[in-house]
């Protein structure tokens, strides 16, 4: 059985036009990720990491190739078809967190259901059970300015579960964090990923990155290397690499 | 069934309201800008319609239906009569034949009231007081707005048999007669002894009596109402004031006329005949002609000039205000540059994002417009305790101060809001 990628990038591109020069920050990249697989991105800066990121993300449309996101074509949608993509489809964590500072805990978890137009009183339950899966379920009522990092981080994870997206994209989920609450926050991914999200990751560290099943490097705006990791891949038998870097 | 209003409404106003409660003191401040216009607003109209409906009231009571006529004294000609030859006697203003010759050539007269007013002490055992004595018919309270506090006012009878009674006002019945019933006593005024028959009160004294001529700067308050025909039997025609030790003497014979119509629109085709009349029977004008209608008029007009400056000055300070709003929303965007993005990056829309900042700016401005409205409202009750000014809140300066700020909080909002909306979700997340 032969399943279908929930992210196929074919000839993927963009050039930032800056007046006088142009800047090609990715040259074509193609990469498949299949569901309940666990990917980290890795390159220096400069490689094209963030630009991936940010196309994977559909904050930012390609010059030129193709985004099949779960089977739809996503690169040439319209800013309000993006904006309902990543509402219903993707889940963010990011570097420093991004909470929102005046809303609670389970507010915080809240927003992106708000946006798919639905109630927090009929999702409260919803809400709730993200907050108590990462740890939270006794701080629904705390603003994120009274948490230390690792519980916000974990209140960001939550939020990236609750509309139940195809794939989570954590951008440097570690970075601000100290070695032993950012172990804990990487734990909470791992068991994510056993319970079958699909998470891509993009890091500077190796030790993070030796978590995920499959680590893709980047180089210039190429996908440099693309393996699979042996020692956590027999955890997992989903995760496949499936294409590798066209030169 | 759908909620009259719906809920994403509901919750997007009480998002902006927690936003805002972050920084109390801020909104506070800039709702201040809108506070003061729509306050200034109602309380500067409220005002202004007060001073121009006191005038009003003032003028309406002088009779919408009546033309004034009073005596004017050249004060060219202080010591000469007209025929030229001279006299220490000063001659001049409206006869007893005027009055008769208007009341029957003028169409649509109703009635006439002639008034004689002259200056003297008035007594009462070992109590003086300077007052008017105004010789009058029994029609002045009907025509002048007088109130019959006690006793009663003159009757056709006084005037046929000149009776020596009087009716005095309540001020000067108080400084004669402490602690005593003024009905029934006489007091004595010049030579004449007259006989207190009732006690009344004026309204509106001041724009009664002349305000040029010969009863000028005389204590209005202080009244003393008599037959005219008493008047004119017992201290004749010749009025004489001793000023500064000089010797003054001035033969007038009526000092006013007051002509009541039979409706407001005879008035108009009147005051020309009026005019006409008595320029051929007054050689000099020693009269003056005052018809409140006009005056009315005249007061609307300058209370429509005195409202559309009013209203632009607070129009200006609501504009303020919402520029200082802006001011702050666009701080605003700046600072939560970073929510945006995150926003935005967890699914908002541009038009959610506007909505959001929008609302918040209507918040801020419609709050500010309904603490404006309260402040407003209360204003002018202060100032009507502390100045004693009467003030007129009218609704539509509460509807039009209050709907002012709120379509402030849009215009103004709009900007900072589509600015947000259009800010790149890549680059306001990267926002520190």
């Amino acid at each position: 059985m032969k399943s279908q990628p929930i992210i196929q990038l074919q000839g993927l591109t963009k050039t930032y036009d800056l007046g006088e020069i142009q800047v090609h920050a990715l040259r074509g990249v193609n990469l498949d990720i299949e569901a309940g697989s666990y990917v980290a991105i890795m390159g220096a800066s400069g490689s094209g990491k963030s630009t991936l990121l940010n196309i994977l993300g559909c904050l930012d449309r390609p010059t030129s190739g193709r985004y099949w996101l779960g089977g739809d074509d996503v690169s040439t949608l319209e800013d309000d078809a993006l904006s309902i993509i990543r509402g219903q489809r993707l889940g963010f964590i990011f570097q420093s967190y991004n909470l929102i500072d005046q809303l609670t805990v389970v507010e915080n978890i809240h927003v992106p259901l708000f946006y798919q137009g639905r109630d927090l009183e009929q999702c409260w339950d919803e809400c709730v059970k993200f907050a108590e899966l990462v740890g939270l379920g006794d701080r629904l009522d705390h603003r994120p300015k009274q948490l230390s990092g690792g519980q916000q981080q974990r209140v960001a994870i939550a939020r990236s579960l609750v509309n139940n997206p195809l794939m989570i994209l954590a951008d440097e989920p570690t970075g601000n964090l100290d070695s032993q609450t950012g172990r804990e926050v990487l734990e909470v991914l791992d068991r994510l990923n056993a319970a079958g999200k699909t998470i891509v990751l993009v890091t500077h560290g190796e030790e993070v990155a030796t978590r995920a099943h499959r680590v893709v490097r980047m180089k210039d705006g190429f996908v440099d290397s693309d393996v699979l990791n042996r020692k956590t891949i027999s955890t997992a038998a989903t995760a496949r690499p499936v294409a590798a870097a066209a030169r | 069934m759908k909620p009259l209003i719906p809920i994403a409404l509901v919750r997007i106003v009480q998002l902006g309201v927690k936003s805002l409660l972050l920084h109390k003191m801020r909104s506070a401040l800039t709702m201040l800008g809108i506070i003061f216009g729509v306050c200034s607003v109602i309380a500067m109209l409220a005002i202004g319609e007060g001073a121009s409906h006191e005038a009003q009231e003032a003028i309406k009571k002088l009779g919408s239906s009546n033309v004034i006529i009073r005596s004017v004294k050249r004060t060219a000609e202080n010591s000469s009569s007209g025929q030229g030859k001279r006299s220490f006697v000063a001659e001049y203003g409206l006869t007893y034949r005027d009055a008769a010759r208007l009341q029957a050539t003028i169409p649509g007269i109703r009635r006439v009231l002639p008034l004689r007013i002259m200056r003297d002490d008035v007594r009462f055992s070992s109590i003086s007081h300077p007052c008017q004595v105004i010789g009058t018919h029994p029609l002045y309270p009907e025509i002048n707005g007088v109130d019959l506090l006690a006793g009663r006012f003159l009757t056709e009878t006084d005037e046929r048999y000149q009776n020596n009674i009087c009716a005095i006002t309540l001020s000067l019945a108080e400084s004669l007669f402490t602690g005593q019933n003024p009905l029934e006593q006489e007091v004595k005024i010049g030579a004449n002894y007259f006989r207190v028959v009732g006690i009344v009160r004026e309204r509106g004294t001041e724009q009664k009596r002349p305000q040029s001529g010969a009863t000028e700067g005389q204590t209005i308050d202080a009244n003393v109402y008599i037959p005219l025909s008493a008047a004119r039997n017992r201290f004749g025609e010749v009025i004489f004031r001793r000023s500064a030790g000089s010797f003054e003497a001035e033969k007038v014979e009526l000092h006013q006329l007051t002509l009541q119509f039979e409706n407001p629109e005879s008035v108009e085709t009147a005051v020309p005949l009026i005019q006409r009349l008595l320029e051929r029977f007054h050689e000099r004008k020693d009269y003056e002609l005052v018809v409140p209608l006009e005056l009315l008029r005249q007061a609307e007009r300058t209370k429509r000039i005195f409202n559309v400056v009013l209203g632009s000055i607070a129009a200006i300070s609501l504009l303020v205000g919402g520029i200082g709003i802006m001011n702050i929303m666009l701080a605003t965007v700046t600072e939560r540059t970073r929510e945006i993005g995150i926003r935005r990056a967890l699914g908002a829309k541009k038009k959610d994002i506007t909505t959001q900042f929008l609302v918040e700016t209507i918040v801020l401005s419609v709050g500010g417009g309904l603490i404006g409205v309260a402040v407003g409202v209360i204003t002018p009750l202060l100032v009507e305790q502390v100045a004693g000014m009467k003030t007129i809140i009218t609704w539509w300066s509460v509807v039009v101060a209050f709907g002012i700020s709120a379509l402030v909080g849009v215009v103004f909002g709009l900007y900072p809001a589509r600015r947000a909306a259009h800010l790149d979700p890549i680059e306001a997340l990267r926002h520190t």
